[in-house]
């Protein structure tokens, strides 16, 4: 493994975590489009920046990206409050608006210089470790992955510092206000550590990759735990193991490296959405089953008690009575033995003592989930 | 002129305009019901998610005949609406990140894709990469008949439904109490928004086809509380922004058209914003201005009367000092107090109020009625 291929590696992991961070609270917020939205309308910034400065690699770059970020958050809450159109109708407008801008002050003034629309909008990986920082003739590293780092210590700082401001305004933001802190100023701060973010990988890895390590990561971490404090964590984690998968399927693949980690992104999230122990499909599926074999079980017994007479009490019975097939019949009355809540003697089921107990407490469960 | 006579004149120019108002159109249209049914970022979200249905028709078939591509764009397209909604239905993860990853994900699968392509011998893969933004400019009238068929079959079957998509888009519960089979009329209605996204892709490419579908839509619903109305004037602004940006963008030079009509859309949009019919907020901060104005006025009238009530003389003078507190805006005081005059309810004399015979009498009628 070479230098540049570590250094490859190393650049998409920063990026990944750096992009979960505030991805985490973005979908708990409910929004996970403003990430889409930024990343995209941040490109008038950058080109207004680049005219100002002369140059590509001029830090008054990011500045102007950071400042159109906050002017789309702006312009989506201004025509929010409006209350003229629902507020994913004001995203939808917003940022497609800016986006034009850019491009057109792209084509029409910057046309011949290295800043073209499908760098902003896929990246590439692959060349990152080429622009280097050099100082004084030592080489200090990729550009991209020392402006990574130094965003990624930002969102870190922020998160560490502001941690029970985000949680609370996030999950309560009534408390939050009674509690003397804005959530006001905290969604503006979250939506600048995603500008900032969105600026400094654009070049990497592209404003639509951003949004897979942004929201799809998160996502994922948000399947295997209720807990924030986790959720965050994880998702650094997953976002590592979808940066280097990613990379390496590129690799054998001889595809393009974001896509790759995208697509990365998606399988990890699909692979945990159906095996995820507790919010997974398949656990969910099989809780739906038991819940409806519980159901049955708590029905035929309380059938049981109600009616002591013969013809009601008859195996065949069953079937008319409650419309179940034979199969599920056979296994409602297997299950039921088996927890000894009955007994069949001569083609007739009698309840047993444990059964009385469990049809009287399903009674009383059943009444009151009627009352509710 | 110069430009309508270009139109006249110029086929591709003609072509190309007419092309782009046509998709706009369609776009228009059917975004309404996306806005509607507050599903606005649906258009953002399988326009991305479409890439990978248009890499793989390619890899397979090797054609880039422009209706086989949508017809893959369109499949795949379906495949992401329904991952979204199984995604929101049996997880706690919300709607708008579900369009996140989806949106996303596929588009970085077609990525992929697109770098498979791009290693084939035979591939050129122009035509492709112009997905990304829209090719407008290059609209051949192969691809504007193509397209313009399967928007005109969209718009068909949206008037066969229209009672039953209205009904689904305002009152979804309502229409399954009629018994209507909500299954179908929402999975046909997703299909046609899927249509007129991908329709819309050949103008304005990925990034800006969410505005596409939806700006035309906010624009017209500034202007009318009637869906038919609402649904007919966003496909009448979509054709006119789509008209005019092809026109202005081929006229003046370095004008890319996508964003071209983007922005004549965005116009349209913050001008019905701002001055549309009862919602606009230029009336409504009229509104707001007058209302103010009037209950400052009447505040000050019944101050000033309020002063001389007790007075045996009604007619007795102060000094306009004295009501300076009152509005705390000289300004504002001459002007309500010179109106005042006009009306001959007050006199004023050198610096001094009276009420006249005939605001006494006014003021206490007022008095009496309240």
């Amino acid at each position: 493994m070479g230098i540049r291929q570590i250094e490859i590696q190393l650049i998409a992991s920063i990026v990944a975590v750096a992009a979960s961070l505030p991805g985490n609270f973005l979908i708990l917020r409910k929004m996970s489009m403003m990430s889409d939205a930024i990343s995209h309308s941040i490109l008038p910034g950058i080109v207004i920046g680049f005219f100002i400065a002369g140059s590509i690699s001029s830090p008054i770059l990011a500045i102007g990206a950071a400042l159109t970020g906050v002017l789309t958050v702006w312009l989506v809450e201004v025509l929010n409050k409006s209350k003229l159109i629902n507020e994913d109708a004001s995203i939808g407008i917003v940022f497609p608006a800016l986006f034009s801008i850019g491009v057109i002050l792209i084509t029409k003034f910057a046309g011949n210089v290295h800043l073209d629309t499908d760098a902003v909008l896929l990246g590439e990986l692959a060349f990152a470790p080429f622009d280097r920082i050099i100082i004084n003739g030592i080489d200090i590293g990729p550009k991209s992955l020392i402006m990574m780092s130094v965003i990624l210590l930002v969102n870190l700082i922020f998160i560490f510092i502001f941690y029970k401001e985000l949680k609370i305004s996030t999950f309560d933001p009534s408390l939050a206000e009674s509690m003397g802190f804005k959530p006001e100023v905290m969604h503006y701060a979250l939506m600048t550590v995603v500008s900032i973010t969105a600026v400094g990988s654009f070049e990497a890895v592209g404003s639509i990759l951003l949004v897979a390590l942004m929201i799809a990561i998160p996502a994922t971490s948000y399947l295997l735990t209720d807990e924030l404090s986790k959720m965050i964590l994880l998702s650094s984690l997953i976002g590592i193991i979808t940066a280097i998968s990613g990379y390496w399927s590129a690799h054998l693949l001889d595809v393009s490296i974001s896509g790759s980690m995208a697509s990365m992104a998606g399988i990890i999230f699909f692979i945990v959405l159906f095996l995820s122990p507790k919010h997974g499909i398949l656990t969910m599926l099989k809780r739906r089953k038991n819940l409806k074999l519980e159901f049955a079980k708590m029905a035929l017994t309380i059938h049981l008690q109600n009616h002591e007479e013969e013809e009601e009490s008859s195996i065949n019975h069953l079937y008319d009575h409650f419309s179940w097939n034979e199969k599920f019949a056979d296994k409602v009355i297997k299950n039921s033995i088996k927890d000894s809540l009955i007994k069949i003697e001569n083609n007739m089921i009698f309840l047993t003592e444990k059964g009385i107990t469990f049809a009287d407490k399903s009674l009383k469960a059943l009444r009151i989930e009627n009352f509710k | 002129m110069d430009i309508l006579k270009m139109f006249f004149s110029d086929y591709t120019i003609r072509t190309v305009s007419l092309g782009a108002g046509l998709l706009s159109l369609i776009s228009g249209v059917l975004g309404s019901f996306a806005v509607l049914r507050k599903q606005s970022l649906i258009g953002d979200a399988i326009s991305h998610a479409s890439l990978p249905g248009i890499a793989l028709v390619f890899l397979i078939f090797r054609t880039k005949d422009s209706i086989f591509l949508a017809l893959g764009a369109i499949a795949i397209s379906w495949i992401a609406a329904l991952l979204i909604n199984a995604i929101v239905d049996n997880t706690k993860i919300k709607y708008d990140s579900a369009l996140g990853i989806i949106l996303s994900v596929f588009f970085g699968f077609g990525m992929v894709l697109l770098t498979l392509v791009q290693k084939l011998p035979d591939a050129n893969q122009a035509g492709l990469d112009k997905y990304l933004f829209g090719q407008a400019a290059s609209l051949l009238a192969k691809d504007i008949i193509n397209m313009s068929i399967l928007g005109s079959i969209s718009l068909i079957i949206l008037l066969i439904f229209w009672k039953e998509f209205k009904l689904l888009s305002f009152d979804s519960e309502y229409a399954k109490s009629l018994g209507y089979n909500i299954k179908f009329l929402d999975t046909l209605l997703t299909t046609l928004i899927i249509v007129a996204i991908v329709v819309g892709l050949q103008t304005v490419g990925v990034v800006l086809m969410s505005a596409m579908l939806i700006a035309p839509a906010a624009a017209s619903r500034q202007w009318t509380e009637k869906i038919s109305i609402m649904v007919i004037l966003a496909g009448i602004l979509g054709f006119i922004s789509g008209v005019s940006g092809a026109i202005l963008s081929s006229t003046v030079s370095k004008l890319p058209t996508g964003p071209t009509i983007i922005l004549i859309m965005t116009f349209i949009t913050i001008f019905s914003f701002l001055f549309g019919s009862k919602r606009g907020l230029v009336w409504k901060w009229l509104r707001f201005k007058v209302k103010k104005t009037n209950y400052r006025k009447e505040f000050l009238i019944d101050s000033m009367y309020e002063i001389i009530k007790d007075h045996d003389n009604k007619s007795h003078e102060h000094s306009i000092d004295i009501l300076k507190p009152i509005l705390q805006n000289n300004n504002e005081l001459k002007v309500y107090l010179k109106e005042l005059q006009n009306q001959n309810i007050i006199n004023i004399k050198n610096y001094n109020w009276s009420f006249t015979q005939k605001g006494i009498q006014a003021m206490k009628r007022k008095e009496v009625k309240e």
